[in-house]
């Protein structure tokens, strides 16, 4: 319907924007009406959202004509980015900064710069960019389970962790089993996503192609391509995130740091 | 300095738990103005005392008056904000923190014992610096410790008396020469606490140990210790024969 009226595509792309908000409101004054008062973080969250995501397209058009360096450039920043949010999200972790760099950087840094050199990324920013910042965005959720998970595993066995060192062990040999489950539990809904791929959900890549016009299978078996990336990613993300995390909650004297 | 004792506490122990101990004169510990400071608050305040060979002191005072927080320094769980801690006369900072944590053994107030059998929890220590100990030496640090035939239950399964004696074995599997035990009864009922508690006089002799235990029971200490100190806001106020000084400590208000 609204494209009968608007033909210019940015006018089309504010007036579809202006119907989802409508149908946002719409919502917010439906949770209202049970008691739900969440419409001054729903009103910033659309306003932020939108400005956040149309500058980054304004910005896109020039960066997608530029060169590949560029492209490194505007990954690295997304980069450094998503570590300060996670750092935000696991504010107890002793150096959470650093930690969240290593994880992000190690699972995202490797991902992208071996698939891109194979060819499965096409290495023209079009590609490059989005793609990329999928998987950082990734590696950055993931990063956060990890270290969570972690530090309420620790959190709720200082105790043991405390005993174990008393008896004169290795604080490594200790927090082995928080180790795997941290990193087992921010790897589980990668896996879901892998396993439910297509018969839950159409992944919005998939989509995206499909609108625009790809063949359905090929769109179909990049966005296997793009889920197995993912999980790659986090898998690198998690080890690293928590094994850096590891050496950090114990002094050099090897005591415990993080405790409740 | 504190002066060595010059006799025992009990010369005469006419209780079965009374450790006779004569201490041998020599320092086993050494804690030089020990103090730790946590955002601004001093938990253990300049606290120098000695603790002669095969002596056991009881570590008294008012709950939160510092008395876990010093003991944990002493294996170096916390680290001292200022002071150290000597063992044998050598700065413990000098000595690795995992011999160090062997050589110190600390039993704590809850047994914290790790998912498995009996035997996987006195395994663990000796595990951890290479060696794999029999299952008859498994037997014979559970006969010390009155649990014959508990080697393959599993940990859930045991009481609250039988856990601490698990942790009590476990603890042993390092041949400690100092044991450091932070109120080990005070969680059990009065049954379980009597008997763990003539357990842990029997091995200290045995083992010619060197102890402090910290405690909130007079009585406890009197019939464990040789001499007591008595903390009070972070600070030692009070060091002498158990006796002595906790006669004094009930005169007074």
């Amino acid at each position: 319907m609204l494209n009968q009226f608007f033909r210019e595509p940015i006018t089309l792309g504010l007036a579809q924007a202006a119907a989802v908000t409508l149908l946002s409101l719409g919502v917010m004054f439906l949770a209202r009406r049970q008691n739900i008062h969440l419409e001054r973080e729903i009103l910033v969250a659309l306003a932020r959202g939108f400005v956040q995501v149309v500058a980054v397209g304004a910005v896109l058009v020039f960066v997608l004509q530029g060169p590949w360096a560029l492209g490194l450039l505007v990954l690295t920043a997304m980069l450094v980015a998503a570590a300060f949010t996670a750092r935000r999200r696991v504010t107890t972790i002793p150096q959470a900064l650093t930690v969240a760099l290593l994880g992000i950087g190690a699972g995202a840094g490797t991902v992208i710069l071996t698939m891109t050199w194979l060819g499965v990324i096409d290495p023209a920013l079009t590609s490059l960019i989005p793609v990329g910042s999928m998987i950082i965005a990734n590696a950055m959720n993931t990063c956060t389970l990890a270290l969570e998970r972690f530090r309420a595993e620790i959190e709720s066995h200082t105790g043991l962790i405390e005993a174990g060192l008393a008896l004169g062990a290795d604080p490594r040999a200790i927090v082995r089993p928080y180790v795997q489950a941290a990193v087992q539990a921010s790897m589980i809904p990668r896996i879901d996503s892998l396993r439910s791929l297509g018969i839950v959900w159409i992944p919005g890549l998939m989509a995206g192609m499909i609108l625009s016009g790809t063949d359905p299978v090929y769109a179909a078996i990049y966005q296997f391509v793009i889920i197995a990336m993912i999980f790659a990613t986090s898998g690198i993300t998690a080890l690293v995130s928590v094994l850096a995390v590891r050496g950090r909650i114990f002094t050099p004297a090897e005591q415990l740091i993080l405790r409740p | 300095m504190n002066a060595p004792p010059g006799r025992p506490a009990h010369p005469d122990p006419a209780e079965g738990a009374t450790l006779p101990g004569q201490p041998d004169h020599a320092v086993k510990i050494r804690t030089q103005r020990l103090s730790r400071v946590v955002k601004g608050v001093a938990i253990v305040n300049d606290v120098s005392v000695d603790v002669f060979h095969q002596e056991v002191m009881a570590v008294v005072g008012p709950s939160g008056a510092g008395k876990t927080s010093f003991l944990r320094l002493i294996n170096r769980l916390d680290e001292p904000t200022r002071g150290t801690v000597f063992l044998d006369g050598v700065d413990y900072r000098t000595i690795p923190p995992r011999v160090l944590r062997r050589r110190v053994g600390m039993v704590m107030q809850f047994p914290y014992l790790f998912p498995g059998t009996v035997a996987d929890n006195i395994r663990f220590a000796p595990l951890q610096r290479g060696e794999e100990i029999s299952d008859e030496e498994i037997d014979r640090l559970l006969a010390q410790v009155d649990l014959p035939g508990y080697r393959e239950r599993e940990v859930s399964q045991l009481s609250g008396g039988e856990a601490q004696r698990v942790s009590l074995a476990r603890t042993l599997a390092n041949s400690p020469e100092v044991l450091l035990l932070d109120e080990p009864t005070s969680a059990l009922d009065d049954k379980a606490k009597a008997s763990v508690e003539a357990l842990i006089v029997r091995i200290i002799r045995e083992q010619k140990l060197t102890c402090l235990i910290v405690t909130h029971d007079n009585a406890q200490a009197l019939r464990m210790a040789n001499r007591a100190m008595v903390m009070e806001k972070g600070r030692l106020v009070k060091v002498g024969p158990v006796q002595e000084v906790l006669d004094a400590e009930s005169v007074l208000p």
